[in-house]
């Protein structure tokens, strides 16, 4: 009986988190691509030196962090994924949502300094394991560059 | 207090290395945000809470390295890198670090 329940428990953790999951990521997927396309103008590149055009451009550090949460039945299909080895693609969309979800914040702070280039981008990763004791938790990405900000038109 | 993670500096000249400056902060937020936390791990989705402390985080991180670059008599921190580590079970810690330099228009 009792393990029945236990049973039942799990079931219902895998299915919560089945269709909140995947509402979760169908949601931030739409959004995600909605602000690149809104994004594209601002040219984001891992070059480390700014090219010659730039003279006269002020330098400012911008970044975007994220935290995203893995959902119950991500971590469950990575178990067994670890059982047979090979790519865990539920944590590769995890990874995928949150590094571009990050660019899009550092664009969205490098518009609101008026600047068109972020140069020398990069990221940073790391896993929050908050009372998940084992599997990831959550992840933590900060993206971050030097944006290049154009002088007033009047100076 | 130019902060950059990029070497060169447009229109600066660098005159003087002053050495590496480091900032950092361990933070926690309190439990009840991490009991919120814990149920996000069934739903999945975006910690908000844990977006934001970072973020303080790293101001903070920033903030402590532009004063001890200051404190040595530096008016740009080039070359900045941060990192990030969990320490402890809810704390983690973050770190800014670069060269402090000396600029000059040029």
């Amino acid at each position: 009986m009792e393990s029945l329940i236990q049973l039942g428990f799990f079931i219902a953790l895998l299915s919560l988190g089945f269709f909140f999951g995947r509402r979760a990521e169908r949601k931030h997927y739409q959004s995600i691509i909605a602000r690149e396309d809104q994004y594209r103008n601002i040219v984001v590149t891992t070059e480390r030196l700014p090219s010659p055009e730039f003279l006269g451009h002020q330098t400012e550090l911008v970044a975007g962090n994220v935290v995203i949460s893995v959902d119950y039945f991500k971590v469950v299909v990575a178990g067994l994924r670890n059982l047979v080895g090979g790519r865990i693609r539920t944590y590769e969309s995890l990874l995928d949502r949150a590094r571009r979800e990050a660019i899009l914040r550092m664009q969205e702070n490098a518009l609101a300094l008026n600047a068109q280039y972020v140069i020398n981008m990069k990221f940073e990763t790391s896993r929050i394991s908050g009372n998940a004791g084992q599997g990831i938790g959550s992840v933590e990405v900060l993206a971050y560059g030097t944006a290049l900000v154009p002088p007033p038109l009047n100076a | 207090m130019i902060i950059s993670n990029i070497e060169v500096i447009p229109n600066k000249r660098v005159v003087e290395h002053l050495g590496l400056v480091q900032g950092s902060t361990v933070r926690a937020k309190h439990a009840g945000k991490d009991i919120m936390a814990g149920f996000k791990n069934i739903f999945g989705g975006e910690l908000g809470a844990y977006t934001e402390l970072l973020q303080e985080s790293r101001e903070e991180a920033i903030k402590r390295m532009s004063e001890q670059a200051e404190a040595i008599g530096a008016n740009a921190v080039v070359n900045v890198r941060f990192s990030t580590s969990a320490i402890a079970a809810g704390a983690s810690e973050i770190l800014a670090y670069g060269t402090a330099v000396r600029v000059e228009d040029r």
